[in-house]
């Protein structure tokens, strides 16, 4: 299914595709605006014990149920505050609705193929795997991120491994 | 309650089986059927009939037995599918729903109709596979002597009609079909074919004549063709091209009036006779109208009945009512979200306001509770099925059974009470059938010559356990084994018990040695794990040879409201389902003893529990860290108790239990989640898994002291 779903999504990248840019301290990332469910405050979240820190625990959005993932933990930022502009976007992904924190969001993108230029070979915390590419636009870069990989990863321990295995 | 009270709910699952099965039927591919498709029809007449043997709806469960029989052989391959055979079985499909429909009303089905389409499953087992079912049951196949082979049961009318056909005075009938398109025209001419010798046919969609020869009534006639298409798309008039006949016709059918009517009537009959004596063709047809009227006006009684039973219920998606309850459960938060901010007005200068916002409280509390109403239902309303059907197969198997059922009260979600009910009925009669021994065989083998069969229901560790218990023979390992092998699965003798007893959920596996109407056609385990699976729980089966066979169904508390009690521990809340604990104290130091350095237990009343520190276990912060600050509370999981550690008791309520593995994944020691009054979720505890993580994490906290000693005592 994932497999499916990124190949869905290189086609329609072939023309453009829109990207909700995210910030992470000083840096900027992106995730397809298809899989943005909503964007909400960081409210009320319940600690759940003896998982990673970065699983903040869970919250409820209108009735269902659902866990919240700091990527600046996971990412090993340093400065993480939660305040009034602490930010949670909710994506649905594998079936799956998960919040994510982020500092702030900045604005919606439209991305060309011409304007994306391939993940480097880098990456210790963040594997190129998890990512759609670099997008380039005028002096900024921004960090495309595959929301959808990234969560389902074994790493996450956020779904169980069967279904990461999928 | 009353087993009357279940009817609904039968009818409107054999509805939707009917519907299924229609469905099934119309998508099958005739020449390369889909085995899968096969199995689920054959499943669907399996379900109904098992209903309709549970109600005594005896004439439903015949068509369906027959039906089964026939659709268990296509299965097996041992009858090839044709056209014609799918539009037999969905002629049987049409019938069983008449049949219901009788049942729903409160009447016998047609007689004369079930007949039929016994005889014609009957020819077609005949037929297709030179065997006979059931001959003794059914007169013999007859299909050329279509007017002899009226039953004795049948209406009085028919009965005149059959005399009509004795002195052999076919009736040369024109039938017109208006606006009926050509499939429909084909199955129509087939069917009048059984009637009598087909004339000639002619026409189009819109109108389609007919000329039949036949000895059977018009009523009797429109009446089968009814089943195809409306009476309004039929027009049956009879033409006489011998005077002879002419005569003859009008006085049979009068007589089938007068035999159906008063005395009165028969007068009107002899009137009929001299009209028909002067003015013959045209009086044919207008006393012909006059023996049908009856008919027609009992028709129309049972539809009006029909219209009037069912608006008493309504069929709603679940997930309608899940986003309901959902929008409510948000209605409640955002309610006394607005009410501490009225309460902290003046309330002189906004009394409108205030009280608006009491009169909002109550209704959104009505509203909640309404909402949860819908969904919640007792187990009892599947339990209290179960004592007719246990009495009436203990009576048919000759065995002494003594029916218990424990936890009635548990509360279930309407859609898996729904769905529990099959998988259900299926176990019990597994139990009866193969479980339970004959009293003769329970004596000889030292037992009480009763029976006994438990259906039991509870709440544990985040899961519903439903248990038939019986006290009977057990599996037979050997016979399971030899059968699996027969069937050609790959087995072994080495295979744990548990591995062997999976296996009578394969499809088509029945280790009984007759198949009875009871069960041991080997579908029933097979659709038992199926809808469980469904529902997103699974089977277990425990059996000792000799002293009987319990069938676990473990469901996910997937809606299930939970009486909780909930707890503080630092500055977080958790839940206990409420049925886990037993009672809450303060220890005091003397109670607390320790056991092989850091396990710790608390005396209870000369009793020792292991005591589980909940802000240890779940990593809580800002805990009471002593344990006689704290309060312990005595709990129960998996059939042990310990004395949990909290810093306080906050109360008691009433909670929706929400997965948390719908968009996470299992939490160690936490069995789902709820959402509390002030929108915030709390976890629900699950003490038996609790109690493992406890332990677990004392171990790593002992390996690190460990690992940490050499290096300090150096130092």
């Amino acid at each position: 299914m994932t497999t499916q779903a990124s190949a869905a999504a290189s086609v329609t990248d072939a023309a453009s595709s829109e990207y909700l840019v995210f910030s992470l301290g000083e840096e900027e990332y992106a995730v397809d605006i298809l899989k943005v469910q909503e964007i909400r405050g960081y409210e009320n979240v319940t600690r759940i014990a003896n998982v990673p820190a970065f699983i903040k625990g869970v919250t409820n959005l209108r009735g269902v149920i659902v866990p919240i993932i700091d990527l600046r933990l996971k990412f090993n930022l340093e400065n993480v505050e939660y305040g009034g502009q602490t930010v949670v976007i909710v994506v649905n992904v594998a079936d799956r609705i998960v919040g994510i924190v982020v500092d702030g969001v900045s604005d919606v993108m439209s991305l060309t193929q011409e304007q994306i230029k391939p993940a480097p070979e880098f990456g210790v915390t963040l594997s190129s795997d998890y990512l759609n590419g670099i997008g380039s636009l005028d002096d900024r870069m921004l960090v495309l991120v595959d929301i959808e990989k990234l969560l389902t990863h074994e790493e996450m321990q956020l779904v169980e491994h069967t279904a990461a295995s999928a | 309650m009353d087993i009357s009270d279940f009817y609904d709910t039968f009818f409107e699952e054999a509805d939707e089986l009917l519907a299924d099965m229609e469905r099934l039927l119309l998508d099958l591919d005739v020449d390369d059927p889909d085995s899968e498709e096969l199995n689920a029809i054959f499943r669907a007449a399996h379900s109904i009939k098992g209903g309709a043997g549970t109600f005594g709806f005896t004439v439903l469960q015949e068509t369906t037995h027959r039906l089964e029989n026939l659709l268990d052989h296509t299965r097996r391959g041992e009858l090839t599918l044709r056209r014609d055979i799918v539009d037999t079985f969905l002629e049987t499909k049409d019938m069983l729903h008449d049949q219901l429909d009788a049942y729903r009303n409160g009447d016998e089905p047609d007689a004369a109709a079930f007949e039929r389409i016994c005889r014609v499953l009957q020819q077609m087992a005949l037929d297709e596979l030179g065997q006979q079912e059931g001959a003794a049951t059914a007169p013999p196949p007859q299909p050329a002597a279509p007017a002899a082979e009226e039953p004795a049961v049948a209406a009085s009318s028919q009965e005149a009609s059959s005399e009509a056909g004795e002195s052999d005075s076919a009736v040369r009938l024109v039938i017109t079909l208006l606006g009926v398109d050509e499939q429909d025209r084909h199955l129509l001419i087939e069917e009048l074919g059984h009637f009598g010798e087909i004339g000639e046919h002619a026409g189009d969609t819109e109108r389609y004549r007919i000329e039949l020869k036949s000895a059977e009534s018009q009523t009797d006639i429109e009446a089968v063709l009814c089943f195809i298409i409306e009476a309004e798309q039929l027009v049956i008039e009879s033409v006489n091209d011998a005077p002879a006949a002419a005569e003859s016709t009008p006085a049979d059918s009068a007589q089938a009036a007068s035999s159906s009517e008063t005395a009165k009537a028969s007068a009107a009959g002899s009137e009929g006779q001299a009209e028909s004596q002067t003015v013959a063709s045209a009086a044919a047809p207008a006393t012909q109208e006059k023996a049908a009227a009856p008919a027609k006006e009992a028709k129309a009684k049972p539809a009006k009945n029909a219209k009037g039973s069912e608006s008493s219920t309504i069929r709603v998606p679940v997930d309608k009512v899940d986003q309901i309850i959902n929008l409510v459960g948000e209605l409640i938060i955002t309610q006394s979200m607005l009410e501490q901010t009225a309460n902290d007005m003046d309330i002189v200068s906004h009394g409108p306001l205030v009280n608006g916002m009491n009169l909002l409280q109550r209704n959104a509390r009505d509203l909640q509770e309404s909402v949860m109403s819908i969904r919640m239902m007792p187990m009892d309303y599947v339990f209290s099925r179960f004592p007719r059907l246990v009495r009436d197969l203990a009576d048919k198997l000759g065995k002494d059974v003594e029916l218990v059922t424990e936890g009635k009260s548990t509360e279930l979600d309407k859609s898996l009470i729904e769905r529990i009910m099959d998988p259900l009925t299926h176990l019990v009669r597994n139990s009866l059938d193969h479980g339970l021994e004959s009293p003769e065989k329970r004596q000889a083998a030292g037992k009480p010559t009763t029976g006994r069969l438990t259906l039991s229901a509870q709440h544990q560790g985040g899961n519903i356990l439903i248990e038939v218990i019986d006290d009977g023979a057990g599996l037979n390992r050997e016979r399971i084994l030899a059968k699996a092998r027969s069937n050609g699965l790959t087995v072994s003798d080495s295979m744990s018990d548990d591995d062997v007893w999976q296996m009578i959920f394969a499809p088509g596996f029945s280790t009984a040695d007759q198949v009875s109407d009871v069960s041991g056609r080997g579908v029933g385990m097979d659709v038992v794990k199926r809808n469980i699976q469904e529902m997103g729980g699974h089977v277990e089966i425990l059996s000792r040879t000799g002293q009987g066979t319990t069938t676990r169904i473990v469901l996910p508390l997937t809606l299930a409201i939970l009486d909780g009690m909930s707890i503080r521990c630092g500055k977080e809340t958790f839940l206990l389902p409420l049925n886990a604990v037993l009672e809450s104290l303060q220890p005091v130091a003397d109670d607390i003893y320790s056991m092989a350095g850091n396990d710790q237990l608390l005396k209870v009343r000369d009793e020792y529990l292991p005591i589980i520190t909940l802000h240890q276990a779940l990593d809580v912060q800002g805990a009471k860290t002593q344990v006689t600050e704290a309060i312990a509370v005595i709990v129960q999981g998996e059939g042990r108790r310990y004395a949990l550690m909290v810093d306080d008791l906050v109360g008691q309520q009433q909670v929706v239990v929400k997965n948390l593995e719908t968009n996470y994944r299992k939490v160690p020691g936490i069995s789902a989640a709820t959402i509390l009054g002030d929108g915030s979720v709390a976890l629900i505890l699950d003490i038996a898994d609790l109690h493992r993580l406890d332990r677990r994490k004392a171990q790593q906290r002992q390996e690190n002291q460990r690992q940490l000693s050499p290096e300090v005592s150096p130092a």
